[in-house]
């Protein structure tokens, strides 16, 4: 019987980013948790529905004392997506996933009587949304930013991994993983002075190194996405 | 004023020990004051490759947990009067250390010794995080091989990441220590050359140890290869490691076993 070998479609990986709620317990818990209550009798079921991360960096408290809080939050209808600030050690099974590089957003839904208001939104500031490294990304190290480029002047050793909302850009050997557009930018690009990468991806489209040409290793590249497929070029 | 040192490599079985215990031998040969302390709780041999296997009273677990005294612990070298050896538990594992007890120890060794050298248990978990917690300095061994230089790659992250001086803002001094490095099969490409793990690792280098059979002579013997046979060629390596580990400028070579070759010569031209 012929088999018909049909072409593989590559997966996506697609990130996103949610705004989540922020609690941070703070010792006493007891006490703590009488201010919750209090606080739900004046804006009642405020939080029924939202997506709440609790922030552990004030307390300490052991594996079975998290479980314990989950409940009681759960208690109050407030269900915790996740928990931040804490010993990955101390989440086993069954308690939500620990989270991070979490950033401050303004929770302009908080106070329901402000959004009558209707307050003019602040201007949206423009900070230069680049990341600089000075010293070299190492094995075992992720680095994290959806908000604009990342420069690394020096190496991206091989188990390291950079994701970047914009573009890449690597004054260096690129021996790890290039993430370049992760918000949907399919403009991104991805810059290096030398590519062993293990894999380079814009835009979630990806190619591993098996399949780049060999004859471009250890040569200076780039990378850009025309259409779905992704090219890749010398520089030299 | 002390130095704290942390022996480090990720992976297993590349030399740590080996250069610990040959480093805090050379260091105290040259008259500084050495403590070498085995952090490898539960599968300890540091006491094995220095000889002291049947002098282990107390260990550095007993220390930390304050069952024992920190003097009681310590076991002086029988050739050398300055180094001495904080031996860790066979019996218990790594869960018996603590961030605190681990504290109170290395700050009472700073107050005895000029050198405190922490022999890290391989992998990156608790042993090896607290191994390298108040490390001034970390030198990591490194064979030439892409699974040792990626683990070390690793380690560096961590320990600009996860020592008391990376938290304070302060740089950790890393050095990197090559061993096991054999000419020949670098030359025929069956190892990485020199060069290219400078490149990936991007620290310092301290020293090139070359594979030798006197290392594991010495270790069998219980005696680090420092003292054990100074003029072979590891021995030389790791005199001149800790030479430059004080500080002194020392020309960059790899010694090799002139015996050695001489003996390969007349081989070859007997065949």
């Amino acid at each position: 019987m012929p088999s018909v070998v049909r072409p593989r479609q590559s997966m996506r990986f697609v990130g996103r980013s949610y705004m989540a709620f922020m609690l941070a317990p703070e010792p006493p818990i007891v006490e703590w948790l009488t201010q919750i209550d209090e606080w739900i009798r004046g804006a009642g079921g405020f939080f029924v529905g939202r997506p709440v991360v609790l922030d552990l960096s004030a307390v300490t408290l052991s594996k079975s004392a998290i479980a314990h809080l989950i409940s009681e939050l759960q208690g109050r209808d407030i269900r915790v997506m996740g928990i931040e600030n804490t010993d990955p050690a101390q989440l086993g099974p069954g308690l939500p996933p620990l989270l991070r590089g979490g950033r401050p957003a303004s929770a302009e839904v908080a106070e329901p009587a402000a959004r009558d208001k209707a307050k003019p939104a602040a201007p949206p500031r423009h900070e230069p949304a680049t990341l600089l490294l000075d010293s070299p990304v190492r094995s075992g190290q992720s680095i994290f930013f959806p908000d604009g480029d990342v420069t690394v002047l020096g190496s991206v050793a091989s188990g390291a991994e950079l994701v970047a909302g914009g573009s890449i850009h690597v004054y260096g050997t690129l021996r790890g993983r290039a993430m370049a557009g992760s918000n949907g930018n399919a403009r991104a690009r991805i810059f290096c002075s030398k590519i062993e990468a293990e894999l380079l991806a814009i835009n979630s489209y990806y190619r591993t190194a098996d399949s780049m040409d060999p004859s471009l290793r250890d040569r200076p590249v780039q990378a850009w996405l025309d259409g779905k497929t992704m090219m890749i070029a010398a520089l030299d | 004023m002390a130095k704290v040192v942390v022996v480090t490599s990720g992976k297993g079985g590349v030399g740590k020990t080996t250069s610990t215990a040959a480093l805090g031998a050379a260091l105290a040969q040259s008259g500084q004051n050495v403590v070498v302390v085995d952090f490898d709780v539960g599968l300890r041999n540091l006491d094995l490759v220095m000889g002291a296997e049947r002098r282990v009273v107390f260990d550095l677990i007993n220390v930390v947990q304050g069952v024992a005294k920190l003097p009681q612990a310590l076991i002086r070298d029988k050739r050398l009067d300055k180094l001495t050896l904080l031996p860790a538990s066979q019996t218990r594992d790594k869960d018996a250390l603590t961030e605190n007890g681990v504290s109170r120890v290395i700050a009472e060794l700073r107050q005895k010794f000029d050198w405190v050298i922490c022999d890290s248990p391989a992998g990156i978990e608790r042993g090896a995080m607290l191994a390298m917690r108040f490390a001034d300095t970390a030198i990591i061994v490194t064979n030439p091989e892409v699974s040792s230089v990626r683990d070390s790659d690793r380690i560096i992250g961590l320990l600009d990441a996860k020592t008391l001086k990376a938290e304070r803002g302060e740089r950790i001094d890393k050095h990197l220590l090559i061993t096991r490095y054999d000419q020949g099969r670098a030359a025929r490409g069956e190892m990485l050359n020199i060069e290219d793990v400078l490149e990936i690792l991007s620290i310092p280098l301290l020293g090139i140890v070359p594979e030798s059979e006197e290392v594991l002579r010495a270790s069998n013997l219980g005696s680090p290869v420092t003292l054990n046979n100074p003029l072979s060629a590891a021995a030389r390596a790791y005199l001149d490691a800790a030479r430059r580990l004080k500080g002194e400028d020392v020309e960059m070579t790899i010694p090799t076993d002139r015996r050695g070759l001489l003996v390969k010569l007349f081989g070859r031209r007997a065949a």
